[in-house]
């Protein structure tokens, strides 16, 4: 019998999840909007709120997570697997966090400041800068292609475990039965 | 823009004669406009990279000043190739058929020491209206510096139309600050 995530952990995973292909789509979307129009202007407020939030559901998910260790993987998994899925689960963590800090410094570059649900101002913690502004844009797209490769990844990871291997690895991050 | 130049060298020469008033220099380098608004509650200041300004103004007769400020409109910077495109356009300033938003002093009177009030003629895509603020003058390295802050409702001027005219995207409120250094 697997042994599950507890039911915390597995509601941040599918909470970030679900928020981490929400915004990366809409990012994808709204550079893709020509020119400038309402609506390019509102998915890019949309946008800045909802990596915040992913900023904030991982900082939570992380500290969850040190005081609460992940289920044992299978016995019969190979070490190379389990070291290799370690990695990638790290990796995902640097990402969750590098990923909507990098957009978080690119607005401030530009000099627009993140005006969380255009209700609170959240800290300008460096100035408007046009020099950076070109570098954090391309560190921001690259962190995010180097998420979504990961994400593919471990998905295809996951689905390799459950229809191939048949292992039941799968119903570590899956919600309870009963 | 020409009869307006022609009126002012004008009022120039003619306060110049009558009162003797002093027409200053205006130094660009340290002389700033800018438009500040919201846009989702996101604070925004742009400057306008160009405009000129003429004052006249003698600090011991400051009720005979008169100032002239012109701005291109098309020169207003976001910070952001694709929006500085998008002022310019015609549900914006229309900078094509409005170049240049204006503001003509009627009346200058001293309200205290470094204080004036103002009022005069705010003209922004051929809307006219009349307009009054304060301003603070001070001497700074033998130069005066002027600065106050203008509140306008961009609406009233039709600063952004059509499904721009949504304030819930870009605020009704616009402050339109600057400072201008001047001397003779």
């Amino acid at each position: 019998m697997q042994q599950r995530y507890t039911t915390v952990a597995i509601v941040f995973h599918w909470l970030i999840a679900l928020m981490i292909v929400g915004s990366f789509t809409m990012g994808l979307v709204m550079t893709d909007i020509p020119g400038i129009t309402p609506t390019k202007l509102k998915y890019y407020s949309w946008h800045k709120w909802a990596g915040v939030t992913i900023l904030l559901l991982a900082t939570l998910r992380l500290l969850w997570r040190l005081g609460h260790a992940a289920p044992p993987y299978p016995a019969q998994m190979p070490g190379w697997q389990k070291t290799a899925a370690n990695a990638l689960h790290g990796l995902l963590y640097v990402l969750m966090f590098a990923v909507p800090l990098s957009g978080y410094l690119y607005t401030l570059s530009a000099g627009i400041p993140v005006v969380y649900f255009g209700l609170f101002q959240l800290p300008v913690i460096i100035d408007p800068n046009p020099a950076l502004k070109p570098v954090l844009k391309a560190v921001h797209f690259w962190l995010n292609m180097t998420l979504a490769t990961c994400v593919a990844g471990h998905v295809a990871a996951a689905l390799k475990h459950h229809f191939i291997d048949r292992d039941g690895i799968i119903k570590r991050m899956m919600p309870s039965r009963q | 823009m020409k009869p307006s130049r022609g009126t002012l060298l004008a009022t120039l020469l003619g306060v110049a004669l009558i009162a003797s008033a002093a027409p200053l220099k205006t130094d660009p380098a340290k002389s700033t406009v800018s438009a500040v608004f919201k846009q989702m509650n996101v604070p925004v200041e742009a400057k306008f990279k160009k405009f000129s300004a003429q004052i006249d103004y003698d600090a011991a007769k400051p009720d005979l000043a008169r100032a002239n400020v012109e701005i291109e409109t098309a020169s207003l910077d976001i910070g952001d190739p694709d929006m500085n495109q998008e002022v310019a356009k015609k549900e914006w300033f229309n900078s094509a058929q409005f170049p240049k938003a204006s503001f003509v002093s009627s009346a200058i009177k001293s309200a205290g020491p470094g204080k004036l009030s103002v009022s005069g003629k705010l003209t922004i895509k051929g809307k006219v209206s009349e307009v009054s603020f304060p301003l603070t003058v001070k001497a700074e390295a033998g130069k005066q510096v002027f600065e106050g802050a203008l509140p306008i409702k961009r609406l009233a001027y039709s600063i952004g139309e059509g499904e721009w005219r949504d304030t819930s995207m870009v605020a009704d409120d616009v402050v339109i600050k600057f400072r201008v250094t001047a001397g003779l």
